[in-house]
């Protein structure tokens, strides 16, 4: 039955594929405000790795148990894979079905700032461990099955031929399959670790959350144009792919944190974002409320006050910000 | 019956949220020259957006309902939307127009809220309401 319905997103990239006129994208001719929106507060938090002093966190790095170090170099080789994945693979595929050309041009951006991702975590890395740890490090990423699987699932719909689907592992990516990884760095960062690892991690975990918002506009946008059945149809498989990546999220989230007692805590942090990926969708949270309260300490973490843990030298600290500048003027030069 | 005015720009996230809580509500127009002005007592919903430029998070076109006195004067209380990765800015929009307008925040939620968020929201509006 299924196989019988076409999507009308479908049918309008075939059309696309047909017509031969190059257009050039004129920004000021918006279609949708939400393209433009998204492309300025993408922009302005636009950062680098090097603006953020990791360095300052070489005496921390050296407080941490052998074990506590392989886990956090293990847990970053999963997220730089993730981030590989998104940059050069994830939203390049999404731009064949964009509704407009803005959208085409949002997500040349969401790439580029996964390749900036995924480049910070081998900053962190150089930074903080021996050559031969991260080469380790990097072979227990090739070689775990789970991350391997969590890959494996999302790179099939990525090169599927479905745009709604695509849209769907793209959010749950962003917003959901993260999650198991960002927790360690809050979890450091809480008991004041790796505190400017942590800065940088959370103007990952900010971007993200405006990527997961973008793509899942754009597939609710999708949405609309189809027939309430193919609609029904494709909230179903999004919460069968969420249920699929869940259950490979909870062995890989074994894998890793078991051996440290906090996979529990890391499941209520998996069950609250993956409920927030659904919602990105536009459909209603999963996750029961009593499983989604996650660790005071792990979301005081993801929000430090201004105040608190600030490095004012090193001008980092829990409150990062990227320096803003004046313009001079010719009363500034009068000696 | 307590009253609703919120917005919601194209995403229609807030509007959703609002819709789940099944009261009389009002959108604030999505274009800002189209002014609304509300007679009766009501709470604000408003999402938080940051687009570099605005620092406050406040949609343009809440800080346009919100100049005018007699909607200002009728604000009972601000529940806001936002999204816990966006850190210390989260729900930033409503702690702003809470202290502005010196009204209570009444409930901070993300995305399209949750049904916990809903009832939690339905049942502090209730207790509100009955004070009056």
């Amino acid at each position: 039955m299924s196989d019988m319905l076409i999507s009308s997103n479908e049918k309008e990239n075939k059309m696309k594929l047909a017509s031969k006129i190059t257009r050039p994208v004129n920004w000021n001719k918006i279609e949708d405000p939400i393209d433009l929106e998204v492309w300025n507060r993408l922009t302005s938090n636009f950062w680098l790795p090097e603006k953020v002093p990791l360095a300052n966190d070489i005496p921390s790095w050296a407080t941490l148990r052998p074990d506590e170090q392989v886990l956090t170099m293990r847990v970053f080789t999963g997220l730089t894979l993730l981030d590989t994945i998104q940059g050069t693979v994830g939203a390049i595929t999404l731009i064949p079905d964009a509704l407009t050309m803005h959208e085409e041009a949002v997500y040349t951006n969401i790439s580029f700032m996964e390749s900036v991702h995924a480049k910070s975590y081998s900053s962190i890395f150089s930074t903080l461990c021996a050559t031969t740890d991260i080469d380790d490090a990097f072979r227990w990423s090739e070689e775990n099955v789970n991350l391997q699987r969590k890959a494996e699932i999302v790179l099939n719909y990525y090169h599927g031929d479905n745009p709604l689907k695509r849209k769907v592992a793209s959010t749950l990516l962003e917003s959901f399959l993260f999650y198991s990884g960002f927790y360690l760095p809050m979890y450091w960062s809480s008991r004041a670790k790796l505190t400017n690892t942590a800065d940088l991690i959370r103007l990952i975990i900010r971007d993200e959350a405006v990527h997961g918002y973008y793509v899942g506009y754009k597939f609710q946008k999708g949405m609309e144009r189809e027939s309430p059945a193919y609609r029904a149809e494709i909230k179903a498989y999004a919460y069968d792919l969420l249920l699929e990546l869940y259950e490979n999220e909870i062995k890989y989230t074994a894998d890793l944190y078991d051996p440290h007692g906090l996979t529990e805590d890391v499941k209520h942090f998996l069950h609250y974002n993956a409920n927030k990926a659904l919602m990105n969708l536009g459909f209603e949270a999963l996750f029961p409320h009593e499983t989604t309260q996650v660790n005071p300490a792990i979301m005081s973490a993801l929000s430090p006050n201004a105040d608190e843990n600030h490095d004012f030298f090193s001008g980092s600290g829990s409150s990062y910000v990227i320096g803003k500048h004046e313009a001079t003027k010719d009363e500034d030069w009068e000696f | 019956m307590p009253n609703i005015v919120y917005f919601s720009n194209v995403s229609e996230n807030t509007k959703r949220f609002v819709e789940k809580l099944d009261l009389p509500a009002v959108r604030i127009p999505l274009q800002a020259s189209d002014q609304i002005e509300v007679a009766e007592p009501y709470v604000l919903v408003t999402p938080t957006y940051g687009n570099g430029k605005d620092e406050s998070g406040v949609p343009k076109q809440v800080i346009k309902f919100l100049n005018v006195k007699k909607n200002r004067d009728l604000i009972k209380g601000v529940i806001a939307a936002g999204n816990t990765n966006f850190g210390d800015k989260y729900c930033y929009a409503g702690e702003l127009i809470a202290k502005k307008c010196n009204v209570p925040l009444l409930y901070q939620f993300e995305l399209i809220g949750t049904p916990h968020d809903v009832s939690a929201v339905k049942e502090r509006m209730d207790l509100m309401w009955k004070q009056f």
